[in-house]
């Protein structure tokens, strides 16, 4: 494996003016780490790499890396990424969203991206809370906890991401969190591999606003809570929905085989062409 | 009935936009199904898969304009198709396109409004929106035809400017083009100039995504092509990163206004008849200037000295044209499927010395040729 320098100087754009604009100890520039190695280790030439993204502190990260890099509007990087995927299927497209990005403003988009399976490896950072524009709840913030849009306590109910996708039918389901950064490199590997849709829900850290609202002093901390309040789906499968509540449930969801859209579209388009 | 000449076919105003998309090199349709513009998506889902391109159905009209967005930046030419509720959703991914600099092509085919409006009665009411629907200035092409074979040629037209200025091209028609059938003989492959978005004559290390050559439009290869650049709707510099500089904002914003400023002129699309000697002119577009032709043709015949003037393109607006004809009549009357928009332009851009007549309808139906002669026998001096 390539040190980590090594991979700053291939991956990481020389022309863009650093610094980045993630606060110390954000958990999005671990993504970054680990998606460029796994990225590095399959060996993907730099010119077919896609990267796409909605708006948030997510949302930033392709202009940081070396490939063609898309930053789109809020909530609507899939759709993008769908209309590049078909009319260029030898590109490896990649999305990465915020969790208000993905399931708020662009819940429709990620419910039919699964659906349709059109083969785009998906990214979804959930910090748990609006990062970019100040700390509001978000469709995955817990009950109760208070934010700067819920004063009194978030009044409505989260929303468990991968469940969704999985019902829409994704080919590839996963979570992890940025702790578990081997198990995040086997599901990033596996999603990049996938035919198909594939989502990985990466748990990451804000520990300039949801650090505060789940009294989580420090990057440090969460992270520690992250390690502390994970299972893995075997294990999940055992124990009871009540021992469940709170958990953060790391591993594969779903990974099956399902005929892509543009497999489909390919096989109409030859015979139409006879 | 008029019988078709050997070389013509009969064709439906949205079947001859397709017709028109495919000569162009359109091989990317995204879309989804809302009256009176489903006809265009329908034969693109037949006939793109032959033609080696691809057609989708999104889940909207916001996610129908991603898609085509992305797949020209992947290099396909790419069009999508909708009406007023559709283009409303639109205007966000619209602002990108111009941002970005991206060519794609959007037909709005007009029923009237406002929201759900009248299902599906013809209006030409969304001239407005489509200058200044998406947030932020930014500058818009927007043609308008007015019969099947104008809209073949207009959404050829359509692809060459956005590719040659690399921006989104509106094309405005009403429900009554869209649905109209006209016998029309289609124009060879080789008769029709098509043009392509420039392409960086540099390696890709030199290559600045965003830079001005010269002519106000950076050359924009695909991706995946070597030249790895970076997209976004933020301000951004030269190489396509977000800034906020001052030094860098104002340029990018001004270079998007000259790229297609700086051509004004060649931007004058019009049809004229009988202007010469009118005391009054007729300015009209789309549906209802087939109507206005009528209706002069008859007032000429009755002894009046009335002329007649077809805009094809509505943005930007033809100032130039528009001052030469209010500077050469007494009086210009704008008839338009609306409460009154092109006829402010019309106005605003008057020195004062013609008088502008509006003859406004919004009751779903089509102005007709007696209502616009009638206008014109009033307004004799
Ligand atoms: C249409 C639209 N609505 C609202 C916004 C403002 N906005 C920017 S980022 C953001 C939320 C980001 O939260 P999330 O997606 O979770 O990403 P994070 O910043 O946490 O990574 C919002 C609401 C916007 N840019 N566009
Ligand atoms: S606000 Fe939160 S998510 Fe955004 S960069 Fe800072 S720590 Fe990261
Ligand atoms: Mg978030």
């Amino acid at each position: 494996m390539k040190e980590t320098a090594e991979l700053v100087h291939i991956y990481l754009r020389s022309s863009k003016k650093f610094p980045h604009i993630w606060c110390a100890g954000c958990g999005i520039g671990i993504f970054m780490n680990a998606l460029l190695r796994v990225i590095d280790r399959i060996g993907y030439s730099k010119d077919d790499v896609v990267l796409v993204s909605g708006i948030g502190c997510s949302g930033r990260l392709p202009v940081y890396v070396d490939f063609n890099t898309l930053h789109t509007t809020h909530g609507r990087a899939l759709t993008f990424a769908t209309g590049i995927k078909l009319a260029k299927p030898h590109l490896k497209v990649i999305t990465v969203m915020g969790d208000g990005d993905a399931i708020a403003i662009g819940g429709n988009h990620l419910i039919h991206a699964a659906r349709r399976n059109v083969e785009i490896a998906s990214f979804v950072i959930n910090n748990y809370v609006y990062g970019m524009t100040g700390g509001q709840y978000s469709p995955t913030t817990p009950h109760g906890v208070k934010t700067t849009s819920s004063p009194y306590g978030n009044p409505e109910h989260d929303f468990d991401i991968c469940r969704v996708v999985e019902a829409a039918g994704a080919a590839f389901v996963a979570r992890s969190t940025v702790y578990h950064t081997r198990l995040l490199d086997r599901l990033i590997s596996k999603a990049l591999k996938k035919k198909g849709f594939a989502l990985v829900e990466v748990v990451s850290q804000c520990p300039t606003y949801s650090g505060r609202w789940l009294d989580l002093d420090s990057p440090v901390e969460m992270m520690k809570w992250q390690k502390e309040n994970s299972i893995t789906m075997e294990k999940a499968r055992r124990i009871s929905k009540d021992e469940l509540t709170g958990k953060i449930v790391i591993g594969v969801l779903a990974d099956r085989e399902v005929q892509t859209y543009h497999e489909r579209y390919q096989q109409v388009s030859e015979k139409l062409k006879v | 009935m008029r019988k078709l000449t050997q070389e013509q076919v009969l064709l439906q105003g949205n079947e001859a936009c397709v017709k028109g998309a495919l000569m162009a090199g359109c091989r990317f349709f995204a879309g989804y199904p809302i009256t009176p513009a489903t006809e265009v998506m329908e034969i693109m889902a037949q006939e793109l898969p032959k033609a080696g391109g691809v057609f989708i159905q999104m889940e909207d009209e916001i996610a129908s304009l991603g898609a085509v967005i992305g797949a020209s930046l992947a290099g396909a030419k790419s069009m999508t198709a909708t009406s007023g509720p559709g283009f409303s959703l639109m205007q966000e991914h619209i602002g990108f396109a111009c941002m970005a600099e991206v060519p794609c092509v959007i037909v709005d085919v007009m029923r009237a409004g406002p929201s759900t409006g009248l299902p599906t009665q013809p209006s030409q009411a969304d001239v407005m929106q489509a200058r200044w629907g998406t947030h932020g200035d930014h500058p818009i092409i927007a043609l308008a035809p007015a019969s099947v074979y104008e809209f073949l040629e207009l959404t050829i037209q359509a692809f060459n400017l956005s590719e040659r200025y690399r921006t989104p091209v509106i094309i405005l028609v009403d429900e009554v083009i869209a649905h109209l059938r006209e016998g029309i003989i289609l124009p060879a492959l080789g008769d029709i100039e098509i043009e392509e978005r420039p392409q960086p004559k540099v390696p890709p290390e030199w290559y600045l995504p965003y830079g001005d050559p010269g002519s106000g439009v950076p050359p924009m290869p695909p991706f995946g092509e070597g030249y790895r650049y970076h997209v976004t709707g933020l301000y951004h510099d030269v190489r396509g990163y977000p800034t906020t500089r001052i030094d860098e904002v104002e340029p990018l914003i001004r270079r998007l206004f000259s790229k297609i400023s700086k051509d004004f002129e060649r931007l004058q699309w019009f049809d004229s008849f009988h202007t010469d000697d009118a005391t009054i002119t007729v300015i009209s577009y789309g549906c209802v200037a087939r109507a206005a032709f009528q209706a002069v043709k008859e007032a000429r015949e009755q002894g009046l000295k009335v002329g007649f003037v077809k805009l094809k393109i509505l943005w930007p607006f033809m100032r130039r044209t528009i001052t030469k004809i209010l500077a050469n009549s007494q009086k210009v009357l704008v008839p338009e499927m609306n409460i009154g928009q092109i006829s402010r332009e019309v106005k605003r851009v008057n020195k004062g010395e013609c008088e502008v007549a509006t003859l406004n309808k919004v009751d779903g139906t089509p102005i007709t040729p007696p209502e616009i002669l009638k206008m014109l026998e009033e307004m004799q001096p």
